[in-house]
C-alpha cells in the first residue's frame, strides 16, 4: 500500500537499478579496455565530422558504449541546433 | 598544515573505500579541501562509490610517470566542489606506482589540500607498501570478526615495522543488538585486543548498500545510523571531542514488525 503510494507520488528511482545500470556502463568501458581519454578523443572528432553538416549542441551531446545483446555499440546522442544548407 | 592518511585494513571486504569516500566527503562538506587518493590500482572502486566513474580522464600513473601534472587528472566532485579524486588505472598492475614517487606528490599537494587521504589496497605486498609510504597518520578499518581484527593486527605490526606510529582504528559494521546479546565482539573487546586508538564505531546500516548503489557516499544521509557514526569521526579527526554514539534499542515498532514478519 504505502509502495504504491510512494510510486503514484514519483518516489525515487529503486537505488538496486541504480546500480545495476551503472555497472553496464563501467562494465562495459572496463571490458572492452577503452579508456576515457580515448573516448573525449573520439568525441571531439565525431564533433569535427558533424558540425560541417550541422550546427549542434556540444554540451548536451552524450556518447557512450552500450550493451546491445551480444555486442558493444556505440551511442550517440547529439542534439541538432540547425542544418547547414548549401555552401 | 595539511594531514595525510592512509586507510588500510589488511583483510578485503571491511569497508576501506566506503570509509575512505565517507571521511573524505564528509571532511569536504566542513570547508575542507580534500582529495582523495585511490590506490588500488587494477582494481579501483573509490570512483564508483562517489559517483564519478564516467569523468575520468588521467589516474594516478599518468600522474607518477609524469605525462601529466596531477591537477589536470583531479576529478572534482559533483556536489562538494572542495572534494577531489585521483583515480588510479584499472588496466596497470600495483607495481606501476613508484612509492617515491607517490611521497613526492602527496608532498606536492600539501601545499592546494588540507587533508590526503589514501585508499590503500588489501593485503600487506608491494601495493599496501606503496600506499602507506607517504601517510601521517593510518587508519586501520576492522570489522568485529576474528579474522578481520587478526589480519587488523597484522596490520598495526607492519606499520609499527615502516615507523609508521600514529594508528587509529574504527570497527565497521557492527550489529549492536548482536553485542548486546553477547554474540559480536564489541568495539571494547576489540580494543582490549588490539590497543590502538579507537576514533569510531560504525554500525551495519543498510543505507550504506543504497547510498553506494547510487554513487553518494552515506554520509550525506541524514538518516543514516553509518552517516551519523562517520560524521562524529570527521569532527574527531578535525581535533573535536565527540562522545561515541549509543545505538538505539529496537523500538516497540520494529518488535511489532517481526512479530507480523513484515
Amino acid at each position: 500500500m504505502l509502495d504504491a503510494l510512494m510510486k503514484i507520488f514519483g518516489k525515487k528511482e529503486k537505488s538496486g537499478d541504480i546500480a545495476k545500470n551503472r555497472l553496464k556502463v563501467v562494465l562495459i568501458h572496463d571490458r572492452a579496455n577503452v579508456s576515457p581519454e580515448v573516448m573525449e578523443h573520439l568525441k571531439t572528432d565525431i564533433i569535427q565530422v558533424i558540425s560541417k553538416y550541422m550546427e549542434i549542441n556540444q554540451n548536451d551531446m552524450e556518447i557512450s558504449l552500450a550493451d546491445d545483446d551480444d555486442s558493444v555499440a556505440l551511442v550517440a546522442n547529439i542534439p541538432v541546433a540547425r542544418m547547414k544548407h548549401g555552401k | 598544515m595539511s594531514e595525510i592518511f592512509v586507510i588500510t585494513s589488511g583483510k578485503g571486504g571491511v569497508g576501506k573505500t566506503t570509509t575512505t569516500a565517507n571521511l573524505g566527503m564528509g571532511l569536504a562538506m566542513r570547508g575542507k579541501r580534500v582529495v582523495l587518493i585511490d590506490t588500488d590500482t587494477g582494481l579501483r572502486n573509490l570512483d564508483l562509490l562517489l559517483g564519478l566513474e564516467n569523468r575520468i580522464m588521467y589516474d594516478l600513473i599518468d600522474v607518477t610517470e609524469g605525462r601529466v601534472p596531477y591537477k589536470k587528472a583531479l576529478v572534482r566532485h559533483k556536489k562538494v566542489d572542495s572534494l577531489f579524486l585521483l583515480p588510479t588505472s584499472q588496466v596497470k598492475d600495483k607495481t606501476a606506482v613508484d612509492p617515491e614517487a607517490l611521497v613526492k606528490l602527496c608532498n606536492e599537494m600539501r601545499e592546494e589540500f588540507d587533508y590526503i587521504l589514501i585508499d590503500c589496497p588489501a593485503g600487506i605486498e608491494q601495493g599496501f607498501k606503496t600506499a602507506i609510504a607517504a601517510a601521517d597518520v593510518a587508519i586501520v578499518v576492522t570489522m568485529p570478526e576474528i579474522s578481520a581484527v587478526r589480519d587488523a593486527d597484522k596490520i598495526i605490526g607492519e606499520l609499527g615495522r615502516a615507523e609508521k606510529d600514529t594508528i587509529k582504528l574504527i570497527v565497521n559494521r557492527i550489529r549492536p543488538q548482536m553485542v548486546e546479546n553477547g554474540d559480536m565482539l564489541g568495539m571494547d573487546d576489540i580494543n582490549d585486543i588490539l590497543s590502538i586508538d579507537c576514533i569510531g564505531q560504525v554500525p551495519d546500516d543498510e543505507k550504506v548498500v543504497t547510498s553506494t548503489n547510487r554513487g553518494e557516499p552515506c554520509i550525506t544521509m541524514s538518516d543514516s545510523l553509518a552517516g551519523q557514526a562517520y560524521r562524529n569521526i570527521v569532527g574527531r579527526l578535525m581535533g573535536e571531542n565527540i562522545p561515541f554514539m549509543t545505538f538505539p534499542k529496537p523500538g516497540f515498532f520494529e518488535k511489532l514488525k517481526h512479530v507480523f514478519g513484515h
